[in-house]
């Protein structure tokens, strides 16, 4: 590389200079519909040993402009106007060659999904070591010794083992440490961390921030954060920038932002973002019921096994679970991956015969059903899933996906089937003018709204929300929490509400099952659960919901 | 691990068994025989007796379940039987014209590779998006080229107008050098699109952008995440094309005139030597499987998400 670079010398936390500065920036794409601009003027500053979140829904830019200070925009995307000053240098208008002699040295990245993240076909130690060997960082058993050495300080246990396996041998938070061991290893002045922890779990989700968080503090590295999640933002940052359309709405200390947010968008923003409930300190008021008592599913010492790998032993998936759902309420199945709230799921629509236990819905026995009856049954519960974007046939319009469901039930003449698309359309808030659309000109939260008119389609009595509103964001998330709230009230459904997030399940549940490692740890009214959690599982699931500190750390 | 070898090498053997029995359906199902087209010649003057007696003489009589079990039994112990219309042993023939199509299957499959990667390595550095363009369209123009079109234009152009390689009397090696470009091209078109489209694709991955994070050029980044991945998916395709590797051979023999198991082929399906045919599909056979239960054997290698078991508890 024959760019010499000269830098500041990275003085530390106490100088004041900024380690990033981002001066009026404009990023666009080149698209077939010509140039688009997606970031307009965006300028914010970000010191050493500070964390400054940018903060915003899909499509607001944010990654766009992290993506524009790395250097690593998309192909089609251009750095149209602005500096990105790093320690003093502008590097807008550097070519890759010159970025490569700073990426991964002066500047690194965590990224958003560990998974996709790390090369399947190469070791753990050979990706980290890739860092070393590219800026020529020592002997190859200097590099090999500072691979263990940097596997252990992101707390990975046997990091000598660890260097020696493969991605898919570990699991998503183990994977997520090998990627900030990477983004660590030559102490960078900035680090930017994309969504680090948007695919993790909530438990896993903590201690990674954690992670971040400490290695910070130890190294006095500058962070910028991407989040869509503004209860990790303030939990985190110093300094919150607010995103929406790829302008600034706003930016200024984390307190002074949660405080005394000055713009509508934030004020918005905040009002839906589930995991600030403390900060709104208002638990849902939930309506009593009145209608009569009778219970709309009854799971009893629920078992499920499967064999594994053609071995004769079995892995016990689900472990004794049992509780009841009154018709009319929503009922809450939490944890994390690997719990077994979707094993549960899957058992009482039907999909999968239980191992043992019985599963009653609506009086009727779903472990006995075989065939037709099977199928019958199928029309009093129904599922909405968690990815609307892959739950929709991208080939049929949404008045074929709506009216489907009918077509393989009770034969309707063709203008009743009409009138009841028109009519369950109406019901979940979507104009009549989507009816000839596809699925991929609708946004999420329509599409998620159609996933559930195909749902309700029938008149069913229990729906099942499998994660159904995780992939949304806050603001189109609390849209589709409050149609379910509504049409619960007024057809009286009873709602299986499937969720690794607790600040949304305190939101809409009235009972809740937290299970762990297949076993039903806690169990009840919401309240008393979140009040009085019966297990110190609950306790740490309850205590890594993101929002809770309120005040930014120092 | 065994279990992955044992399932593997249990299926190639039920392929071959399968290929084995229905070319012995198909080729009983011929109407007419070798026997006839040879014998029954007027100009041999032989009776009908002495037409039946050659017939029992060659086996040809017993009932088919019979033959086919004693067919299947000489298969297994290497016994092919003989040729009828040249008299010799099957097993010699086909060593006979065994190792010029082996030269020019593996030659012309290694200059496929070649000019694959050759043109995916070209699209992926190319600096300029035109140019990619322009590089990616060629695999299309190759894959609409006709092999017996490509042979008798190579002829034109590089024996009877450049006078480069003699049409009389090459030497073995100059014999081959335009056989192998007429198979390889068509061939290497498959593969260089589908290692194009899967750059193309892993380029777009997560850990490439991780890879260029730490500041890896553009190069490191093909050589050392791209081209592992990239080639994966290529290793399949590979396999499958051996068979286009084949038919290509017939052609290519026939235009230009070897002696391979190509042209042997031609020969024997004129004269309805059953033998003959009944063992080069199951030679064929044999090196179809092979070769994919060699290619499937090497992923473990390649891949290491496939090295151990995974289940519910991975």
């Amino acid at each position: 590389m024959s760019t010499v670079i000269t830098f500041k010398p990275v003085s530390t936390a106490h100088s004041n200079a900024p380690v990033l500065e981002i001066g009026h920036l404009a990023v666009g794409y080149r698209g077939s519909d010509g140039f688009q601009r997606v970031v307009h003027d965006v300028s914010l500053r970000v010191r050493p040993g500070e964390v400054v979140a940018l903060v915003g829904e899909s499509g607001s830019g944010k990654t766009t402009t992290a993506q524009a200070v790395i250097g690593l925009l998309a192909e089609n995307g251009r750095l149209e106007a602005g500096a990105v000053r790093l320690n003093g240098t502008d590097i807008a208008g550097w070519s890759q060659k010159q970025l490569d002699t700073i990426r991964g040295s002066k500047i690194s990245l965590i990224p958003q999904d560990p998974t996709s993240s790390l090369n399947p076909v190469k070791t753990i130690g050979a990706q980290v070591a890739e860092v070393l060997q590219i800026h020529r960082r020592g002997s190859r058993a200097e590099i090999d010794a500072r691979v263990v050495e940097l596997l252990a300080r992101v707390g990975l246990s046997r990091p000598e083992l660890r260097a020696k396996q493969y991605s898919h041998e570990l699991s998503g938070g183990m994977r997520q440490r090998v990627l900030i061991a990477i983004a660590i290893a030559l102490r960078p002045a900035l680090i930017i961390a994309d969504e680090p922890t948007s695919a993790l779990d909530v438990t896993v989700q903590k201690r990674i921030l954690d992670l971040i968080d400490e290695l910070r503090r130890e190294y006095g590295t500058a962070v910028l954060l991407v989040t869509h999640d503004l209860g990790v933002a303030a939990d985190r940052a110093n300094h919150i920038v607010v995103l929406k359309g790829g302008r600034i709405q706003e930016q200024g200390p984390t307190s002074e932002i949660l405080a005394s947010p000055r713009s509508e968008y934030t004020r918005k923003l905040l009002a839906d973002a589930p995991s600030l409930g403390k900060i709104r300190a208002v638990p849902r008021a939930r309506s009593p019921r009145i209608r009569g008592s009778d219970d709309a599913i009854v799971v009893q010492n629920l078992v499920q096994d499967f064999s594994v790998g053609g071995r004769r032993e079995a892995f016990r998936a689900v472990d004794d679970v049992s509780f009841t759902v009154q018709r009319g309420t929503t009922h809450a199945i939490v944890g994390e991956s690997g719990s077994g709230k979707t094993t549960t799921a899957r058992g009482i629509v039907g999909f999968q015969k239980p191992t043992s236990g019985r599963i009653l819905v609506d009086g009727v026995d779903v472990t006995t059903l075989r065939g037709e009856n099977l199928r019958r049954f199928r029309k009093t519960i129904q599922l909405v899933y968690q990815n609307p974007f892959a739950s929709l046939d991208p080939q049929q319009t949404i008045f074929q996906i709506v009216e489907e469901p009918l077509l393989n039930f009770d034969p309707l003449p063709r203008d009743d089937r009409a009138r009841k698309v028109h009519a369950i359309l109406e019901r979940v808030g979507l104009p009549q003018s989507v009816l000839t659309r596809k699925p991929r000109a609708l946004s999420g939260g329509q599409r998620q709204r159609v996933a559930i008119a195909r749902a309700l389609v029938l008149d069913p009595q229990v729906l099942v929300l499998d994660e159904a509103v995780s992939a949304l964001d806050v603001t189109v998330q609390a849209q589709i929490l409050e149609l379910l709230e509504e049409l619960q009230q007024a057809l009286g459904l009873t709602y299986l509400f499937i969720s690794h997030d607790l600040a949304v399940v305190r939101q809409i549940s009235d009972t809740v099952s937290v299970l762990h490692n297949g076993r039903q740890v806690d169990s009840g009214l919401v309240e008393d659960v979140f009040l009085r959690p019966g297990s110190a599982y609950t306790r740490e699931l309850i205590s890594a919901i993101p929002g809770q500190r309120n005040v930014s750390p120092r | 691990m065994s279990r992955y070898v044992i399932g593997r090498i249990g299926q190639a053997a039920l392929v071959l068994w399968a290929a084995f029995t229905v070319s012995f359906v198909l080729l009983q199902a011929l109407p007419g025989d070798a026997i006839l087209i040879k014998f029954l010649n007027p100009e041999l003057g032989l009776g009908p007796e002495q037409i039946a007696e050659i017939r029992a003489s060659y086996a040809a009589d017993s009932p088919l379940w019979m033959q086919y079990f004693t067919t299947a039994t000489n298969f297994l112990t290497g016994h092919f039987g003989y040729s009828i219309h040249a008299g010799v042993p099957v097993g010699d023939l086909l060593l006979a014209n065994l190792p010029p199509t082996l030269w020019l299957a593996t030659l012309g499959f290694l200059l496929s590779l070649v000019l694959a990667v050759t043109l995916a390595a070209l699209s992926a550095l190319s600096p300029f998006s035109w140019l990619r363009s322009f590089i990616q369209s060629i695999p299309a123009l190759f894959i609409s080229t006709p092999v017996f079109w490509l042979g008798i234009l190579l002829i034109q152009v590089f024996s009877f107008q450049l006078r480069l390689i003699p049409v009389i009397n090459p030497g073995p090696w100059e014999a081959l050098i335009l056989p192998v470009v007429t198979l390889a091209v068509p061939i290497s078109a498959p593969l260089a699109q589908i290692l194009m489209r899967n750059i193309d694709h892993v380029l777009t991955e997560p850990f490439v952008a991780v890879a260029r994070a730490k500041g890896a050029s553009h190069r490191w980044v093909l050589s050392k995440h791209v081209a592992k991945n990239a080639v994966l998916p290529t290793l399949t395709i590979g396999g499958i094309l051996f068979g286009e590797l084949l038919a290509g051979a017939v052609v290519t023999e026939a235009v230009f005139g070897l002696n391979g198991i190509g042209g042997l082929t031609q020969r024997s399906v004129g004269d309805q030597d059953i033998a003959v045919l009944q063992a080069i599909v199951v030679f064929s056979a044999t090196a179809f499987v092979l070769i994919n239960l060699t290619v499937d054997l090497l992923y473990p290698v390649f891949d290491p998400r496939l090295r151990v078991r995974q289940g519910a508890l991975a």
